[in-house]
């Protein structure tokens, strides 16, 4: 059961062959099977998911039409918040921190009937690219227990690749949902800036988080961004722009469209085995029809040094809250009320949030604030004009999504600029604010790789549409590790 | 631009963080390694250039000016470390 898709388990539900309870017991059996070696979840509400269950199968009983979501449990990163359960965003300084109300997306979910399992881990803060900056415990990749699963959002990919939830939640400011997505052979998507409401989403860097959808393969990701998209007036920067019906986009022909392919993506620094297979990807797409060109993006080599700028920045700013008055850790034992807030700080955050925030703090300081924060926004514009003018030519740029596969864990986490580097093709992405989705499309000695598709903004329909044509190609997307 | 234990120790301060000494050195260390990578920013030409504070422009968002229940002060309290009639209790700030 646990390997099925989502859209494969509604069909299931409606046709009476299996109940909502039987499917969320399942799930949860399923969890506390492998989730012992994954360390896929901080929490779990048994009792908030049965009862949820229990009423979708009652609504079914009584012939009322329900969504597509209902009654189909999934999960949610710990740093997006559901009342009454914990968001720790996988930090000491949050470990006992109940969330007084839903994120917008929750309370979407919520409408839909969706089965909420409970929150999954991640890197501290979403600041990392392993999911080993978590303050609780790593996360392990599904294929490769001695390997990272990716991050920050490393439990949402793990659970989905694992069999532990339909479909996830998880974050993206550099990278987050595609890079897990990528090293742990699951589709993920980050929405255009704006696309999904912020509200409720623990802030790291706001003007480039944007909560996204975590699942089995491109269908699945039509119903779940169709469900949780749309304007919100608690978070001022959600776009007024009408909700597509995603799945439209599916089944679609793509004879004609045209593909760009960065020639800087796949220079130095790519692992020639995932080269390869993005080769194979880009020659499924010329077999279908695709018109594939080579395009340039020179500022795109910038992006990362201007994502470091600016997402400390930012975070240095947002993390600002964290002072252990109103809620959160608070130190035992302070001289006067600035002691306090040292003390909590120093406590309460792990050694990469203090990393960031002491480097956003500096680029902000100053004498330092027009040589740092404000060349990076500069280089920000040339970023996004870079992408604008891009998509004169092309519908989607095709990229690799992590320049190798899953790593070894501990392999990077005493440097942190190699760290960072395995983000170089995904952080462009959020500096310009475009969507883009990362999806299964090959194997390396039996590790998943990703390709990433970047569409124009508010066009993830077209992501959509390029690839779920990939998808009925290929059988990438049905392969399940063996856990 | 260089970063000294004496900067660790200003940016620390702002940032109200407080460090051993052996971790003092591991962020000088870190951040001249982060820093020396950024550098690379200094071979764009931004003569002229308008910056980006976000992606995607947002107009003015307002919402209609209509009194609503707030959260109830109870439920946020709970996550306040230390609270007393109501409100949140922090050690004594003025003499």
């Amino acid at each position: 059961m646990h390997t099925k898709t989502l859209h494969e388990i509604r069909e299931l539900i409606n046709k009476g062959e299996v109940s909502c309870v039987e499917l969320t017991k399942n799930t949860l059996e399923r969890i506390s099977s492998v989730d012992d070696k994954i360390g896929a979840y901080l929490q779990i509400d048994e009792e908030g998911a049965l009862n949820k269950a229990k009423e979708v199968d009652e609504k079914i009983r009584r012939g009322e039409e329900v969504s597509f979501l209902a009654g189909i449990p999934m999960a949610i990163k710990d740093n997006i918040c559901v009342e009454g359960l914990k968001t720790t965003c996988a930090s000491k300084i949050l470990e006992n921190f109940v969330s007084p109300y839903d994120a917008h997306v929750t309370k979407r979910l919520k409408q839909n009937d969706a089965v909420i399992l409970g929150k999954l881990n991640m890197d501290e803060f979403a600041m990392g690219s392993s999911s080993e900056n978590s303050a609780f415990k790593k996360v392990r990749n599904p294929y490769d227990l001695e390997r990272v699963p990716g991050g920050s959002s490393g439990g949402s990919a793990a659970a989905v690749a694992a069999g532990e939830a339909y479909y996830t939640l998880g974050s993206d400011t550099g990278g987050s949902i595609r890079q897990p997505a990528s090293l742990c052979g699951v589709v993920g998507l980050k929405p255009t800036y704006g696309r999904i409401s912020r509200y409720g989403l623990v802030a790291f860097a706001s003007s480039l988080d944007q909560i996204g959808p975590f699942t089995k393969d491109v269908e699945d990701c039509a119903h779940v961004l169709e469900a949780i998209a749309g304007y919100d007036e608690m978070d001022s920067t959600s776009a007024k722009k009408e909700v597509e019906d995603y799945t439209r986009y599916l089944n679609q022909d793509i004879k004609g469209l045209k593909i760009g392919i960065p020639k800087e993506c796949f220079g130095e620094g790519l692992n020639e085995d995932v080269r390869k297979e993005i080769e194979n990807a880009i020659a499924v797409y010329r077999k279908l029809g695709a018109e594939i060109k080579e395009i340039s993006l020179p500022m795109s080599k910038y992006a990362l040094a201007v994502y470091y700028i600016l997402a400390s920045s930012e975070a240095s700013s947002n993390l600002a809250r964290f002072d252990g008055i109103r809620y959160g850790y608070r130190a035992d034992e302070f001289e006067d009320v600035v002691d306090l807030y040292v003390k909590s700080r120093s406590k309460g955050f792990g050694d990469e949030v203090k990393r960031r925030i002491m480097l956003g703090t500096y680029a902000l300081s100053a004498g330092y604030y027009d040589a740092y924060y404000k060349k990076a926004l500069k280089v920000r514009t040339l970023i996004i004009n870079e992408y604008k003018r891009a998509f004169e030519d092309v519908d989607v740029i095709l990229t690799p999504t992590s320049p190798t596969v899953a790593f070894k864990i501990g392999e990077k986490s005493n440097n942190p600029l190699e760290m960072y580097l395995s983000d170089i093709y995904t952080v462009p992405i959020n500096i310009a604010g475009v969507p883009a989705i990362s999806i299964p499309a090959g194997f390396v000695g039996g590790l998943p790789v990703g390709m990433q598709l970047i569409g124009n903004y508010f066009d993830e329909g077209t992501l959509i549409k390029v690839g779920h044509a990939f998808e009925r190609e290929t059988e990438f997307s049905k392969v399940r590790p063996s856990i | 631009m260089s970063v000294t234990i004496r900067d660790v120790e200003y940016v620390a301060k702002l940032a109200r963080l407080e460090f051993t000494e052996e971790q003092k050195q591991k962020f000088t260390e870190d951040l001249n390694g982060i820093l020396n990578y950024v550098e690379m920013l200094n071979e764009v030409d931004t003569e002229n250039v308008e910056i980006s504070i976000g992606a995607y422009r947002v107009e003015n968002a307002l919402r209609d000016d209509v009194v609503k229940d707030s959260f109830d002060r109870d439920s946020l309290l709970k996550n306040a470390p230390d609270s007393q009639d109501g409100f949140v209790k922090v050690p004594k700030v003025i003499e």
